[in-house]
C-alpha cells in the first residue's frame, strides 16, 4: 500500500445519515392531511435541501475554488430561465 | 509606420493572464458535460411541470398508481451508492488500494441494483396496464423515469471500467482522475433522482 498521509475528509456517514433522515422526512410529508400547497412547498424544500448536501459534500462543491463553484451554478438561472418561459405557455 | 500584429501574436496570452483554469481538463469537461445536463433535465421537469397543472385529471394521487415504498427503498439504495462511491474516492485519496477497489465494487453492485428494482418496477406497471402511451401521465412517467434510468444504466457500465482500471492499479494517491470523474457523474445522477422523486412520486 501506498504511504501517503491521510487528508481530512468530510463526514460522509453524517451526510449519508442526513440525506436518509430527509427521505424519511418527505415521505412523512408527503401522505400529511395537510393542503396540498403547503405539502408541495415542503417538499421541495426537502428535495433542493437534500440535492444541495450531494453537490456541497460529495461532489465537493463547497471546498472547490470560487472559479469551480461560478460554473456549477451557472445554468441555475438559464433553468430557472427555462422553466417560467414553460409555465407561461400555461398562464396564457 | 507601426506593423500590424500578426496572427500568432494575436492570438497568444499576454503574459499577465492565467494560464487554464486551475482544474484538470477531465474535471472540467466533465463539469461542462453536466452543466448540459442540468439543461437537459430542466426540459424535462419544466415539461413536466406544464403538462400537470394544465391536466391535473391525468394524474392519480400519490401511490395510487406509483409504488411509493419499493421506490423509497431504490432512492435510499442510490444514495448508499453515492456514500459508497465518496468512500472510495476517499480511499484513493489517501492511498488505500484495497478500499478504493471494495467501495468501487459495491458501488456497481449498488448501482445494478437499482437499475434492477426500477425494471421490476415496470413490469408490474405494465402489467396493470400503466403504459407509456397511457395517456400524458404514463408518457411522462416513463420519459422522466427511463432517461434517468438509463443515465444509471451508463454510470454503471462506466463504473465498471473504472473498477477494472482499479484493479489493475492504476489509480494511485498522486492521480485518480478517473476516479474523481466517474464520481462527479455519478453523484449528479443521485442528486437528480432527488429531485426527480419528490417531482414524480411525491407531489
Amino acid at each position: 500500500m501506498e504511504q501517503v498521509a491521510h487528508r481530512r475528509h468530510p463526514n460522509y456517514i453524517g451526510v449519508w445519515v442526513g440525506l436518509a433522515v430527509l427521505t424519511a422526512v418527505e415521505l412523512t410529508v408527503a401522505f400529511l392531511p395537510w393542503p396540498k400547497r403547503t405539502i408541495i412547498l415542503l417538499l421541495v424544500f426537502l428535495a433542493v435541501w437534500k440535492a444541495l448536501m450531494v453537490a456541497l459534500y460529495f461532489m465537493h462543491l463547497r471546498y472547490e475554488t470560487n472559479r469551480m463553484r461560478i460554473l456549477a451554478i451557472a445554468p441555475l438561472p438559464l433553468a430557472v430561465i427555462m422553466v417560467m418561459a414553460v409555465i407561461t405557455e400555461y398562464v396564457w | 509606420m507601426a506593423h500590424a500584429p500578426t496572427h500568432a501574436s494575436v492570438m497568444e496570452p499576454s503574459p499577465d493572464a492565467e494560464q487554464g483554469s486551475g482544474v484538470y481538463n477531465e474535471k472540467l469537461g466533465m463539469w461542462i458535460f453536466l452543466l448540459s445536463e442540468i439543461m437537459f433535465f430542466t426540459a424535462l421537469i419544466g415539461s413536466y411541470i406544464i403538462l400537470r397543472f394544465s391536466h391535473p385529471d391525468a394524474w392519480t394521487a400519490p401511490g395510487k398508481t406509483l409504488n411509493i415504498p419499493v421506490t423509497a427503498v431504490n432512492t435510499f439504495i442510490l444514495i448508499c451508492s453515492s456514500v459508497t462511491m465518496v468512500k472510495a474516492y476517499a480511499s484513493v485519496a489517501d492511498g488505500n488500494q484495497r478500499m478504493l477497489r471494495l467501495w468501487l465494487v459495491l458501488t456497481v453492485l449498488i448501482g445494478a441494483t437499482f437499475v434492477g428494482i426500477q425494471a421490476y418496477e415496470y413490469t408490474h406497471l405494465i402489467e396493470k396496464g400503466f403504459v407509456p402511451s397511457a395517456g400524458l401521465y404514463g408518457t411522462t412517467f416513463y420519459t422522466m423515469t427511463g432517461f434517468h434510468g438509463f443515465h444509471v444504466t451508463m454510470g454503471v457500465l462506466c463504473m465498471s471500467f473504472v473498477t477494472w482500471k482499479a484493479f489493475r492499479g492504476r489509480y494511485t494517491a498522486a492521480d485518480h482522475r478517473g476516479v474523481e470523474v466517474i464520481g462527479l457523474y455519478w453523484h449528479f445522477v443521485d442528486l437528480v433522482w432527488i429531485i426527480l422523486f419528490t417531482i414524480v412520486y411525491l407531489i
